[in-house]
């Protein structure tokens, strides 16, 4: 994935200013900073469900967006998107059906089915309304439906939140096991620091611009700080006086939901 | 447009239905009601039963399909569910065409009840044959689901999306015949009622009720009524943008 003076305009406003950056294959990237710095217009970019999109952006070797990418790019909203007036199962069968259509490959859907409830650990729910679970159970089933056609990159904009700490160790286990044993790229964002020190590769953001690309490793060392947030808040003071004049721009990117 | 996919994403709409039997209760039933109503609102009058009777058969469809789709898409696109699905391999006519094809199933069995109660237990009276009714209320049930799903996209909110119903569904009711018969009104409503979908949908109903056999007339009132249907869905298609702000 690579992106090269990728910039986002929407209603006028510039959320991301000419970002160039790549994404390592095979590993996982922790998108991060803080609400509103422009992480999930990036990843909307990149899975093309963003409009203003300027400059280059590739995905798996084609354009963002291009029609041949929508089976293979997972993409998880912030928000979970499901219907609530059906079952996990139900969800996940539909979905499954308009990844792999026709009667061919029913066998194979089921299994991507059970093996998606088993990998999120819903299968105690799988034959519950998704409108009655939990927020964090329907974030699972939202996620289960990213990872229906074992796609090769996966686009999950902040796929932890509000999650108790038992759950989030048990999703980052299941990311590095789909980086490690099907060999997909992830992109991860969160604004929570403490999810940085779980990542391969970091990419921080904050008004629309990328402060850095590093491991988190690096990241401690060049900076001298001990953890990554620490790194994170001594990059924004370093950038103050640029970063600045973005700041009030950056609190009024409209947090809603897009409306397609 | 791949088959499977339509199939399964009407599969998909009506399993949503079956968990709400509510709503499926009062898609079938009210009609049935309200047509029993209006008999004995006209039990003096059987002749004005036959041609109100007829008409509503009609009309039915196409105000609770609607509804029903302008409030499902509109849940479609504020869920995300819609975002989700247009980064999947899904064309458009996918989405709407199993849309089309779970509410007009819907529409059969709504119109063949009542359909069937007024002809059989409320004495309506036609000529021609009942079949030719229900394609007349399937066509606008499926006309109501192409409005239904080309105004959710002018709407915010679900209060929003009702008011459409007095919006764009009055007008045509007030000018299609049902209340003074077209010829009667002035020449300018007239005109305008020429250029309303559901005034054909009335003219073929009643078509129905005094002829035995097909007319011309009744064929040309259908097929201005599956033509604005397709109309309105190539409209509602286009406002379904992958790429959004």
């Amino acid at each position: 994935m690579e992106a090269r003076d990728l910039t986002v305009v929407r209603g006028g406003r510039t959320v991301l200013r000419s970002l160039t950056f790549s994404v390592e294959p095979g590993r996982i990237t922790g998108l991060l900073g803080p609400s509103g710095c422009g992480k999930s217009t990036l990843m909307r970019a990149l899975v093309g469900t963003q409009a203003g999109v300027t400059g280059a952006l590739t995905v798996l070797g084609r354009p963002a967006g291009h029609p041949e990418l929508r089976a293979r790019v997972g993409y998880v909203t912030q928000a979970p998107s499901v219907y609530d007036d059906l079952t996990v199962r139900q969800n996940l069968h539909y979905f499954a059906a308009v990844l792999r259509p026709g009667a061919r490959h029913r066998a194979a859907r089921a299994e991507a089915v059970e093996r998606a409830v088993a990998d999120v650990d819903l299968a105690s729910h799988a034959d519950a309304l998704a409108g009655n679970l939990s927020g964090g159970q329907r974030s699972r089933v939202s996620l289960a439906v990213a990872l229906l056609g074992t796609p090769e990159l996966l686009v999950l904009d902040e796929p932890t939140v509000g999650l108790d700490p038992v759950l989030r160790r048990d999703l980052w286990e299941l990311f590095h096991r789909i980086a490690a044993d099907r060999g997909a790229t992830l992109l991860v964002s969160s604004h929570v620091m403490d999810e940085a020190e779980r990542c391969d590769r970091l990419l921080l953001m904050r008004a629309g611009e990328i402060l850095a690309d590093d491991t988190p490793e690096a990241l401690r060392r060049s900076t001298g700080r001990p953890t990554v947030e620490a790194a994170f808040l001594h990059l924004v003071d370093r950038a103050a006086p640029t970063a600045a004049a973005g700041t009030h721009e950056d609190r009024q990117e409209q947090k809603g939901r897009p409306r397609p | 447009m791949n088959p499977s996919r339509t199939l399964a994403t009407a599969a998909r709409v009506l399993r949503q239905l079956r968990h709400d039997p509510r709503t499926v209760a009062l898609l079938l039933l009210v009609p049935v009601v309200m047509t029993g109503l209006l008999r004995y609102v006209y039990d003096g009058s059987p002749g004005t039963f036959d041609r109100i009777g007829a008409s509503l058969l009609g009309i039915f469809p196409l105000i609770t399909m609607f509804l029903v789709t302008s409030i499902a898409t509109l849940r479609e696109r504020t869920s995300g569910t819609l975002e989700r699905l247009l980064a999947l391999p899904l064309g458009k006519a996918d989405l709407i065409g199993g849309y089309a094809l779970a509410f007009g199933l819907l529409a059969l069995v709504q119109s063949a009840l009542t359909t069937g109660v007024a002809l059989w237990a409320l004495g309506l009276d036609t000529a021609g044959s009942p079949w030719l009714l229900m394609l007349v209320a399937l066509l606008d049930a499926l006309l109501g689901t192409a409005l239904g799903l080309f105004v959710s996209a002018f709407a915010a909110s679900e209060f929003q999306a009702v008011q459409f119903m007095p919006a764009v569904i009055f007008p045509q009711l007030l000018l299609c015949g049902l209340l003074v018969p077209r010829d009667r009104m002035p020449r300018a409503l007239e005109a305008l009622s020429d250029a309303l979908p559901m005034s054909y949908a009335v003219d073929g109903m009643n078509q129905v009720v005094r002829h035995t056999d097909l007319t011309a007339g009744f064929v040309r009132d259908a097929l201005v009524v599956a033509g604005c249907a397709l109309l309105v869905l190539a409209l509602g298609a286009a406002t379904l943008r992958r790429r959004t702000a």
